[in-house]
């Protein structure tokens, strides 16, 4: 059986191909690369704009610490779903170990930030790395199937689990120290949004060099078809196993820093619910583009935050219009529609 | 001893009828269409909120709802067929996942808004609600009924599918789209009927279930991820398939619940993910 790739790719890499030729030397695929790597005026102003939240807003830190987990959370399902084409309906089970790592960590080991951190990333990546083996051997409804019953069993069990987790009460006496020693984790989210801004960055950049390089290069051909690709020299099961390793520790990192950031950790962290909002957060946004996971978490989380003030049962009622109109009218999500945009005034 | 163990086996049987009658729809629109259709059990929820408010608001005898129910969920399948669906058929699997996930968060809001988030009550009429006592194993009337109504259902698709005319187009698009559209079948058309069908199935369905396993808005989700399991265990498009896949997961999800209850549904997760890693297809698929 042939996979048959979306159309929604086909004409991003026809436009690709298009910037190719137009970069001098169309047949270096390094230049290629390297046109890409380079930095756009547009994007260092983004992320001077992440900073103004602090002059701006005082008062909302909390949830754009919150905004800026859930937007390294996008950014991991991106690398799999945007780049290799793995979409799952469980990521959520990553988030989730790095979370209850890092809490158990801290609460039976030290409160120490970054050494939680690590254990958590470390931890979803062991995790994630024995379930690749299973992923890479699935397509389609099989591979949305078994992500969802892995990320249903893992939430099953750490409700079962109730003497090391807590179970539905969630987890206690989670601790976390200052932040290098110096600043405390205040009521006003001044340093969780510092903390998280600054590790969602460094994850960003290092996600960024991953996708700007031949493996990167090699995922993007794995999503457009997974069988020819071994025959030009990509072992796509390996790269499958790489990528999914990778991004199951950005999400045990983002789980971390839910966890230190707010002290509590609750099952809710394993649920279907947070694999199902990270999904409609990075299509909203776009997948595929780095910023779409970015831009998707701000959008959502802001638009909830607006939302539930006025009727919290009927947000979902908004979730599904977004997702509905998203589908049917912005199938690139909305960097892909203001893309599309911009190419066409730039053309005419 | 052996009264006990027949009990459970019962009930999980009678719990694996109502999750065939809410599965064999998506079962068939997904092989026929490679469509998914995390909606599903929208229509289902549909079907269970037309028979409570005819029951409840103007009183009307609880046999005559469920044919409501099925036509209701039915028309309303139709109507998002033609309106959102078919866009759709070429699209990736991602896209169609997002648009039916989107149309079930709206449906759990719209339920929410019309009937609160409580559970709906319901009255059976008196010959439904006693049981019977058999060599010392009591079975529920109610358990009973359903077992017939999805024995009997069985029995028409499977009669339906394979002596008519209409079967015999729809197994042929199920088995090969373009050849069957070369031979002049209207496929599209085709797909239209069975979408309707199995969406029909699955408001009588989710009628049935009120009684079992009570109505409230997330039904729509808490019940998408059984029938995903049937139907992902079942194979796609057989029916036999969802038929031996709903029994299965019901006695084990009944059987655990009774005598490992500190696993919860980890039991029936555990079923699906180890079927799938042994046989990706599910148990009667064919690709």
């Amino acid at each position: 059986m042939i996979p048959q790739s979306g159309n929604r790719f086909s004409d991003k890499i026809m436009r690709r191909q298009d910037a190719m030729a137009n970069t001098a030397g169309a047949a270096k695929p390094q230049l290629y690369l390297r046109s890409l790597s380079r930095w756009r005026p547009i994007e260092i102003a983004f992320w001077l704009a992440t900073l103004l939240p602090f002059v701006l807003f005082p008062d909302y830190l909390s949830l754009a610490s919150q905004i800026a987990i859930a937007a390294l959370f996008a950014l991991s399902l991106d690398l799999i779903l945007g780049y290799a084409g793995i979409v799952s309906l469980g990521h959520a089970a990553f988030f989730g170990i790095g979370a209850y790592t890092a809490g158990l960590f801290s609460k039976f080991v030290w409160g120490e930030l970054f050494s939680g951190m690590l254990v958590a990333a470390a931890m979803a990546a062991l995790v994630g790395y024995a379930s690749s083996f299973i992923i890479a051997r699935f397509r389609h409804l099989t591979l949305i199937m078994i992500t969802l019953g892995l990320g249903l069993l893992l939430h099953e069990a750490a409700n079962s689990a109730n003497w090391l987790t807590g179970g539905s009460d969630g987890l206690q006496g989670v601790q976390a120290w200052p932040l290098l020693g110096l600043f405390k984790f205040d009521l006003y989210g001044t340093t969780a949004y510092a903390y998280s801004l600054a590790v969602l960055f460094f994850v960003f950049l290092a996600a960024r060099r991953l996708i700007n390089s031949p493996f990167g290069l090699s995922l993007r051909g794995i999503r457009e078809n997974w069988m020819r690709m071994p025959a030009i020299g990509a072992a796509s099961r390996a790269h499958i196993r790489k990528i999914y390793t990778i991004s199951a520790a950005i999400a045990g990192i983002a789980g971390a820093l839910i966890a230190q950031t707010t002290k509590t950790v609750s099952l809710e962290a394993l649920s279907f619910e947070r694999s199902a909002d990270v999904l409609v957060m990075l299509v909203l946004g776009g997948a595929g583009r780095l910023y779409g996971g970015l831009i998707g978490a701000l959008i959502f989380l802001v638009a909830r935050d607006r939302f539930s003030g006025i009727a919290p049962q009927f947000w979902y009622f908004w979730i599904g219009i977004m997702l509905v109109a998203v589908v049917i009218f912005l199938p690139n999500g909305i960097l892909g529609g203001l893309s599309n945009i911009l190419s066409r005034r730039n053309r005419s | 001893m052996i009264g006990p163990i027949v009990g459970v086996l019962f009930d999980g049987f009678a719990y694996g009828m109502l999750l065939f009658l809410l599965s064999v729809g998506l079962s068939v629109t997904l092989g026929l269409m490679n469509f998914v259709n995390l909606a599903h059990c929208g229509f289902a929820m549909l079907g269970g909120y037309v028979t409570v408010t005819l029951m409840n608001d103007l009183h009307w005898p609880f046999f005559a709802t469920l044919p409501v129910a099925f036509l209701a969920a039915a028309a309303a399948s139709v109507v998002l067929e033609r309106a959102l669906y078919r866009r759709l058929y070429r699209a990736s699997d991602l896209d169609q996942v997002l648009l039916t996930i989107g149309i079930a968060f709206i449906s759990v809001a719209v339920a929410a808004y019309y009937f609160g988030t409580t559970q709906q009550p319901i009255e059976m009429p008196p010959y439904l609600r006693g049981s019977t006592t058999l060599l010392g194993v009591n079975f529920a009337s109610y358990r009973l009924f359903l077992v017939g109504v999805a024995l009997v259902v069985t029995l028409l698709l499977i009669a339906g599918l394979e002596y008519t005319r209409f079967g015999a187009q729809v197994r042929a698009a199920v088995d090969n789209q373009r050849m069957a559209r070369g031979m002049g079948i209207n496929v599209d058309a085709t797909f239209a009927a069975t979408f309707a069908l199995g969406s029909g199935l699955a408001g009588l369905g989710g009628a049935l279930a009120i009684e079992i396993v009570g109505l409230d808005p997330v039904f729509a989700f808490t019940y998408l991820v059984y029938v995903l399991i049937v139907v992902s265990v079942g194979g796609l498009g057989s029916i036999a398939g969802s038929f031996a896949a709903a029994t299965l997961i019901g006695i084990s999800d009944i059987a655990g619940k009774y005598y490992v209850p500190e696993l919860g549904a980890f039991l029936i997760y555990l079923v699906m993910v180890a079927v799938l890693m042994w046989r990706p297809a599910g148990l009667f698929g064919r690709r």
